[in-house]
C-alpha cells in the first residue's frame, strides 16, 4: 500500500519536532536571502518553469531535522524551512541525501543516475519536477558556490565542510 | 580510418556549452516544440537561444545539427517548415529528419544545409538508405541499434552516404519511428508529438515496504524491490505478469543502457564515421561525465592508443550495460 504522495520523512529523533522547528528558526533568513539572489541572477530558469511557477514542491532532505517548501512564483517567490510534523500540502516532493541534492542542483550530479540508483525519489506531479530540474540544470556555475559566497569566507568555510562531511572516505583519497 | 566524429546530446543551452567544452565534434538538439523526438517540460531550445548556441558553438569549431525527427500529422506541416526556416537562418549544419516530406521541403528550400536521416526512419537496409539518399540528397544515416558490426560493414559498401551509430545510452530496440505504445496509453504519440511517456502522465509511489511502483496514465508498469535499480517509466521497459509468467517479467526490454566502448575501434575500421552519445533529456552532468570519457577514447583511438574508458556504468539505466546487437543478435 502506498504511504501517499505528498509527504516528507518524518522526524527521527525524539523530541524531533523541537529540534526541526528550532533549526528552521535558525536557516530561515539565510533561505530567504539566497532565493531572493538567485532568482535576480538567473532570472531565465523561470521561463523553463512554464505553468508550474506557482507549484508547490517540497524538498525532503532526509538527513537533515526539516524540509524545504519552494514556490518558484518570480512575482512571490517562496523558500522555506518547514517542521517535519507541519508540512504544507505540495504538488510535488522531492527526497535524498542533503548533500546529493545540492549536487543535484548544481549539476554535479544527474538526476535520472540518481533515480536509477534509488538515492532519489520523486513523488506527486512528475511534470512539475521535471521542468523544475531543466531549468536548474540551464543554469550556469554552482548555486551552492553562489551561496556560499553571499556569505563570503564563513559562507565557503561552510560548503567545504559540509561536502567533506558527505564524502565517503575512500573518495576523499 | 573514419574520422570518429563524436556527436553529442544538448538539452539546454548550458548542455550545449558543456557538451562544446568536454569536446564534442557536434552537438544535436531540437526547439521546444513537437518537431523533435525529446519534446519533454522544461526542455530545448528557443530560437534565440538557438543562435546563442550556434555562435558559441561555431567559435570553437563545433558543428550544431538540429533534430527535426518527428513526423508532422497530415496536412499540419507548417511548423516544421517554419524550424527547418529558422536553423536555416541561424546557420545549423545539419538537420536531422525522419520524415520523407521534411526532408523534401529543405532538399528544396534549403538545399546547402545538410540532411541527415533520423533513427526515427528505421532505415535499416542499403535500398532504404540509397532511396533517401538520391531522393532528398541524404548525406548521413543514423543507424537503428538492431545491427551487427559485419552488417553494418557490408551496408557501408552498398551506401552512397556517411554511417553514424549510437554508441552510448538508450538501447532502443524498438522499429524507431513507428512505436505506438505511449500513444495507447496516453493519447500522445512519440513520433507526432515527440513525447515518449510523458511526464504529465507519470507518477511514482513509495510503499510501506520501501518499493517503489511507476505509472503511466494509471497503469502499473513496473515495481521496484527496496533495493532494486530503477529505469524509466517507459511501457517498452515495463515488467508485467501474465499467466505464464505470473512472477513479473520485461516483455518487450529490460533497463539497461547502450555502451559501445570497447567496441569503437572495430565501429570505425566497419566504416562508421560518426559515433552518437544518446540523452537530450539528461543532466550537464551526465553530458560532461560521457562527452569526456568518449572524448578521450576516440582520441587515443585515433592515437594509435589503446582507449582507457572511464566507467560510466553509474550513469546507464538499471545501472546495467549492454553491448546490444553490435556484439550479437543473441545478446538478451
Amino acid at each position: 500500500m502506498s504511504t501517499g504522495v505528498h509527504t516528507v520523512s518524518p522526524a527521527r529523533l525524539p523530541g524531533g519536532g523541537v529540534v526541526s522547528r528550532l533549526a528552521c528558526g535558525v536557516v530561515q533568513p539565510i533561505l530567504s536571502r539566497v532565493v531572493r539572489r538567485i532568482a535576480a541572477r538567473h532570472p531565465s530558469l523561470f521561463a523553463r518553469l512554464g505553468p508550474h511557477q506557482g507549484t508547490d514542491f517540497l524538498i525532503d532532505p532526509v538527513d537533515l531535522p526539516f524540509a524545504l517548501h519552494l514556490r518558484p512564483d518570480p512575482g512571490a517567490l517562496l523558500f522555506r524551512a518547514v517542521p517535519r510534523d507541519a508540512v504544507p500540502q505540495a504538488g510535488a516532493v522531492i527526497r535524498g541525501r542533503f548533500l546529493l541534492l545540492l549536487e543535484l542542483v548544481d549539476s554535479e550530479e544527474d538526476g535520472d543516475a540518481a533515480f536509477f540508483s534509488r538515492d532519489l525519489e520523486v513523488t506527486g506531479d512528475t511534470e512539475a519536477v521535471v521542468r523544475l530540474r531543466n531549468a536548474l540544470d540551464d543554469v550556469d556555475g554552482s548555486i551552492a558556490e553562489e551561496t556560499a559566497a553571499m556569505f563570503g569566507p564563513p559562507g565557503r568555510a561552510v560548503l567545504a565542510r559540509l561536502r567533506r562531511a558527505y564524502t565517503p572516505e575512500m573518495e576523499r583519497t | 580510418m573514419s574520422l570518429a566524429e563524436l556527436i553529442c546530446p544538448a538539452g539546454t543551452p548550458a548542455a550545449l556549452r558543456t557538451a562544446v567544452d568536454a569536446g564534442a565534434d557536434a552537438v544535436y538538439c531540437g526547439f521546444q516544440d513537437a518537431t523533435n523526438a525529446r519534446n519533454f517540460p522544461g526542455l530545448n531550445f528557443t530560437p534565440d537561444e538557438l543562435a546563442e548556441a550556434v555562435t558559441y558553438a561555431h567559435a570553437r569549431g563545433t558543428k550544431v545539427l538540429l533534430a527535426l525527427n518527428t513526423y508532422p500529422p497530415a496536412g499540419k506541416v507548417d511548423l516544421w517548415r517554419q524550424a527547418a526556416d529558422t536553423g536555416a537562418r541561424l546557420g545549423v549544419d545539419a538537420f536531422i529528419v525522419a520524415d520523407m516530406g521534411v526532408a523534401d521541403y529543405i532538399a528544396r528550400t534549403h538545399p546547402g544545409v545538410r540532411l541527415h536521416l533520423s533513427v526515427q526512419a528505421a532505415a535499416s537496409s542499403p535500398e532504404a538508405i540509397r532511396y533517401y539518399c538520391e531522393h532528398f540528397g541524404v548525406r548521413r544515416v543514423v543507424l537503428p541499434r538492431i545491427l551487427t558490426i559485419p552488417e553494418i560493414r557490408q551496408i557501408k559498401r552498398e551506401i552512397p552516404c556517411e554511417i553514424e551509430t549510437f554508441i552510448f545510452g538508450n538501447h532502443g530496440l524498438m522499429v524507431e519511428g513507428r512505436c505506438s505504445l505511449t500513444n495507447y496509453l496516453t493519447g500522445q504519440s512519440t513520433n507526432m508529438d515527440g513525447v515518449c511517456s510523458p511526464a504529465s502522465d507519470v507518477e511514482y509511489a513509495r510503499h510501506e515496504d520501501g518499493s517503489m511502483s511507476s505509472q503511466l496514465a494509471g497503469f502499473t508498469i513496473d515495481r521496484f524491490g527496496p533495493e532494486e535499480k530503477a529505469g524509466y517509466p517507459t511501457i517498452c521497459k515495463g515488467r508485467y505478469t501474465a499467466p505464464h509468467r505470473p512472477e513479473g517479467y520485461y516483455a518487450f526490454e529490460e533497463p539497461v543502457s547502450l555502451n559501445l566502448s570497447r567496441l569503437l575501434p572495430e565501429l570505425i575500421d566497419a566504416g562508421v564515421h560518426a559515433f552518437k552519445i544518446e540523452g537530450r533529456q539528461r543532466s550537464k552532468s551526465y553530458v560532461r561525465g560521457v562527452v569526456r570519457a568518449f572524448r578521450a577514447a576516440v582520441d587515443d583511438i585515433r592515437a594509435g592508443r589503446e582507449a582507457n574508458m572511464a566507467d560510466l556504468v553509474a550513469l546507464t539505466e538499471g545501472q546495467k550495460q549492454t553491448q546490444g546487437a553490435f556484439e550479437t543478435k543473441k545478446w538478451r
